[in-house]
């Protein structure tokens, strides 16, 4: 379980300083827990704190019992959290091997990598050897992304944005892969998405905005709202909503 | 040969024992071992320190290798090999300069090698540096390389350097007829306040020549290095040279990339790129568990392999 106390998150500069998360509490215990809400609402800020890749101006992180907001990403990546980036980053040299490699933490053989990857969709003996660098598309680099999740097993992943960039096809098998790594782990999953098909599997959705939180419940207490209103924007916006 | 030389035979040319087919090992500026086949001879030079190897036309699937081992603090020694590659053979050769250094003088190995390189013949040249010692002393190597790519001939080199080599300045210089091909992938790690230097000039005369010249580099603590890379189009023909490096702590790097065409029909590109490690590189790598320092080794071997 995975605890949130008063987390806010400023950031300063010489003009002016700004806000990016206001005292968000939150519990994460369920399968599945959606975070959505508005661009600049602070989704991503928010996996970036539970990541340990931001440190919070104030609040305390704990997970299952233990305070981890003093620990570093090692640290925390050590304990069981996992991150996938919205944005996968590339490395020249390093290979899909290598990266599925450490992220198992132990040397993994053909077989193995082609469990993690042809969880989501790609073969093995194509992409085992390739480098993760330009020469892979997007979407195929935000597919081993996941792979490297679903390879680390542990009992907190969070995906920030996972759909973003891949295909129809592979969309409604990346629910399935969800609802499989679920089984497996039998942890908890946090997924930043706006997607509504996303949303529909959430047993928790989260609603971010302005950096608090604005909605927080079942998908049935929180969904018909979200699909109902457009929340408090200016005329102008309304208008053309 | 004793443990040390060992050590320095496996670092440079990846052998635990004399190798199979021909070699000639060189230690201490003796020449230590050697072993000529039907196709391949190996000879002394009868003014100059070094060896001319001379491999019969159509040799096909054999190798040579020709490692320098050096355990003597303060030896210096210039050496001169000369390759005769015959028409249409398809070889490697394994060439390489091990340095172990535990005194407080200079040891120096400057190799020149010149290879010449037959119609339709094929090379893969191999060469690694590798030194340690916990001496003073200096340990430097300046290998020279003077190809000649006859018609239709290709040339692949390799070489790498990885530590411990305290100065190394090396010049390589090429000229390509007909249809030739040279590919050139080097790989450098300078630390401490290691300095490297590579020069290269290809010259593609010939219709149809290519050259395609990389270099992978890493720079850390207060080490410098230069890269040089000319590459002139005389002809029809085609050129790349591309230069990637990663600079650490307070290192220096110069990457000089010059392509000059003085044929209309030539085609040529220069790319170099200078960079840190990328922070979201590390960070990535930290969310799989691993250290920074653990991280930035992955990243930094990734690069260099």
């Amino acid at each position: 379980m995975l605890e949130l106390k008063n987390i806010s998150f400023e950031v300063n500069t010489p003009e002016h300083s700004k806000e990016i998360l206001k005292d968000i509490s939150l519990t994460i215990n369920e399968r599945f827990v959606a975070i959505t809400g508005p661009n600049g609402g602070g989704k991503s800020t928010l996996a970036k704190v539970i990541a340990g890749i931001i440190k919070p101006t104030t609040g305390r992180i704990i997970l299952d019992g233990e305070d981890i907001t003093d620990l570093d990403i090692t640290q925390r990546a050590q304990k069981g959290v996992s991150f996938a980036f919205q944005q996968p980053v590339r490395f020249k040299g390093l290979t899909v091997r290598d990266l599925i490699t450490l992220a198992a933490g132990k040397p993994i053989g053909v077989s193995e990598a082609c469990d993690y990857l042809s969880e989501v969709g790609l073969c093995a003996k194509d992409y085992i050897n390739r480098e993760v660098n330009a020469s892979l598309s997007g979407g195929e680099l935000k597919r081993i992304e996941i792979a490297m999740i679903i390879a680390r097993g542990t009992k907190l992943s969070v995906f920030d944005e996972p759909e973003a960039g891949i295909d129809l096809w592979s969309f409604s098998n990346l629910i399935q892969v969800f609802e499989k790594m679920h089984e497996k782990i039998n942890g908890s999953i946090m997924i930043i998405s706006h997607q509504e098909r996303i949303l529909n599997i959430a047993d928790k959705i989260i609603v971010l905005a302005g950096g608090q939180v604005q909605a927080a419940g079942t998908r049935d207490e929180v969904l018909p709202h979200l699909l109902a209103g457009t929340g408090s924007v200016c005329s102008v916006l309304a208008d053309k909503l | 040969m004793d443990t040390i030389e060992r050590t320095l035979l496996e670092q440079v040319a990846e052998l635990h024992e004399v190798p199979e087919g021909a070699y000639n090992i060189r230690a201490n500026g003796q020449s230590a071992a050697r072993n000529t086949t039907a196709n391949i001879d190996i000879v002394n030079k009868k003014d100059l320190p070094g060896i001319d190897i001379i491999i019969k036309p159509g040799t096909k699937n054999e190798s040579v290798h020709i490692p320098v081992l050096i355990s003597q603090t303060g030896l210096k020694e210039v050496v001169y090999n000369d390759f005769f590659i015959g028409e249409d053979c398809d070889v490697t050769i394994v060439a390489g300069c091990g340095i172990h250094n535990c005194g407080d003088q200079t040891s120096q190995h400057d190799g020149v090698h010149r290879f010449f390189v037959g119609r339709n013949a094929r090379v893969k040249y191999v060469e690694r540096h590798y030194a340690d010692g916990d001496g003073n002393g200096q340990r430097v190597m300046n290998p020279e390389s003077v190809v000649e790519l006859d018609e239709g001939s290709y040339m692949e080199m390799e070489t790498t350097q990885i530590k411990g080599v305290d100065s190394t300045a090396r010049k390589t210089s090429a000229k390509l007829a007909d249809k030739a091909t040279l590919i050139v992938r080097e790989k450098i790690m300078t630390h401490g306040q290691q300095f490297a230097k590579t020069d290269f000039t290809v010259d593609l005369n010939g219709e149809g020549s290519s050259a395609n010249v990389i270099s992978r580099s890493v720079a850390k603590d207060q080490s410098r290095q230069e890269f040089f890379s000319r590459i002139n189009g005389n002809n029809a023909c085609s050129g790349h040279t591309e230069c990637d490096a990663i600079i650490m702590d307070q290192a220096h790097v110069t990457a000089v990339p010059e392509i000059t065409a003085n044929s209309i029909d030539a085609s040529l590109i220069h790319e170099a790129a200078i960079g840190k490690i990328a922070g979201e590189q590390l960070i990535k790598l930290m969310t799989l568990g691993l250290t920074e320092q653990e991280a930035e080794e992955q990243i930094v071997n990734g690069f260099l392999k």
